[in-house]
């Protein structure tokens, strides 16, 4: 049943660049855009299981810290090799000073 | 241990994989975000400059070699034509590769195929061997960019500051990438998807080849293989020479970066042709830093690695009697010494994944 959890305050994450956040046993990457906006995708690359969190942001775009490859993360897709396999994305809303995701 | 089989489909690997050794979590020495920000910054201005010179004394370098052609003032400037040609485009292949060197991404990938070219390695292809050697970085089994394997093949090391056993094994690897697309091997690192692109390259290659040759015997001349191929034979030993510096003597089958890679303090000039991979456990280890901002990471993660050979001649002292020596005690390997305060080697992985790997023999 997808639920919304509390992910983190929106200043814990500065402008263009993204934090982790772990719950109920999995992990996820919360981002913010140079615009402004929040959003959240799986915390692992999908091409080695390598965690974004210590990657950069560059615009919209995420790179990997190990092998370079690159998402789109408001969207997941994957945008420069090595990865092939698009990232998840999940719901992202913004209460107050808080951000939230829905997880399953 | 027994005899290492370095065959990427052999058992050394599916041992590592099986012990989790194979794409584990590496060591890495603690920076804060904020300064790794920094640090990761992309910039196009330093790898246009640097290209811009690369190219313009390329140009440069072969126009004197034409022009002087058929005398001994020639010489000269094809030795530095071919160091461009043979040696530069090995960095330019690698830190383009990462997609580091410029902030635009279609400047990373022009200058990737022109160097992948020049070092004559199919770009579709290395990019994904380069991927598995970061993942794997001299694993046995796993990485297929091991330089130096145990114990080591002296002459074809030697050979290999000619380009020598690469490019005889280049040719009849792009004619079966031409005609089938990749072999076994590469299809178990290069993803099906990508498999069609092997085969478009190498047809590329081939044709660019075959229309350098048939200059060459319409002229009844080398001269056009002096200046497309030839160079990766004649030009070869400078990234041979940094190249084989980068893990040689050092430890497999680790995952610990300080354990298998060598900081080497170089010349502005080698540098320059090197692209700054003379700082390897710095790029090893957080590999999203640019090439121009690897000196300013040493500066900040120095206090946690071994002492870097402050010259390549100190360097290869260091390295070529450790490669004798596992000639006969395949299992040797330097270990150096790390700063007071630096956190230990990560070790009691590596043990508990290699079934108690033997510690290392002291230093001749």
């Amino acid at each position: 049943m997808p639920q919304w959890i509390r992910a983190c305050a929106t200043d814990d994450v500065d402008e263009e660049d993204l934090i982790r956040f772990d719950h109920g046993g999995a992990t996820y990457a919360i981002y913010h855009s140079p615009e402004g906006d929040f959003f959240a995708t799986a915390g692992l690359c999908t091409h080695e299981n390598v965690h974004l969190c210590d990657g950069l942001v560059m615009g919209h775009l995420i790179e990997c810290p190990k092998h370079n490859g690159q998402f789109d993360y408001r969207t997941g897709e994957a945008r420069r090799a090595p990865v092939c396999v698009n990232l998840r994305t999940f719901p992202v809303k913004v209460e107050g000073a808080d951000v939230f995701i829905e997880v399953p | 241990m027994a005899r290492r089989d370095y065959s990427l489909l052999g058992p050394d690997g599916a041992r590592a994989v099986e012990t989790g050794l194979a794409a584990a979590e590496w060591y890495h020495t603690d920076v804060p975000r904020k300064v790794m920000k920094e640090l990761m910054q992309r910039s196009d201005q330093p790898a246009i400059r640097d290209t811009i010179l690369l190219y313009g004394c390329m140009i440069g370098f072969a126009s004197a070699g034409i022009a002087l052609w058929g005398s001994w003032w020639c010489v000269p400037f094809w030795l530095a034509y071919g160091v461009l040609y043979g040696s530069a485009s090995d960095s330019r292949w690698h830190e383009c590769g990462h997609g580091t060197a410029f902030k635009t991404a279609w400047m990373n990938n022009a200058v990737y195929e022109i160097a992948s070219f020049m070092i004559m390695r199919n770009s579709a292809t290395w990019r994904w061997s380069h991927a598995r050697h970061h993942t794997d970085t001299y694993i046995v089994g796993r990485d297929p960019e091991i330089a130096i394997m145990r114990p080591p093949a002296f002459v074809k090391l030697i050979g290999s500051f000619f380009g020598i056993p690469e490019v005889i094994d280049f040719f009849p690897r792009m004619i079966r990438n031409a005609l089938s697309g990749p072999t076994a091997e590469e299809r178990s690192f290069v993803p099906q998807s990508e498999w069609g692109k092997v085969q478009r390259v190498a047809l590329v290659y081939l044709a660019i080849y075959a229309a350098t040759v048939g200059l060459a015997l319409w002229m009844q001349s080398i001269l056009p293989l002096m200046v497309i191929g030839l160079p990766r034979l004649y030009g070869a030993w400078h990234h041979v020479m940094t190249g084989l510096l980068q893990h040689g003597g050092l430890a497999d089958n680790v995952i610990d970066h300080r354990l298998n890679s060598r900081t080497v303090l170089m010349n502005p000039i080698s540098r320059f042709i090197y692209w700054n991979m003379n700082y390897h456990v710095e790029h090893h280890m957080f590999p999203m830093v640019p090439y121009h901002a690897l000196p300013r990471l040493h500066e900040t993660i120095k206090h946690d690695l071994p002492s870097p050979n402050r010259s390549i001649p100190e360097a290869f002292a260091e390295m070529w009697p450790a490669l004798r020596r596992q000639l006969a005690h395949e299992d040797f390997f330097l270990r150096r010494d790390l700063p007071p305060g630096a956190k230990p080697y990560r070790e009691d992985f590596h043990r508990a994944a290699l079934g108690e790997m033997p510690d290392a023999l002291p230093a001749e």
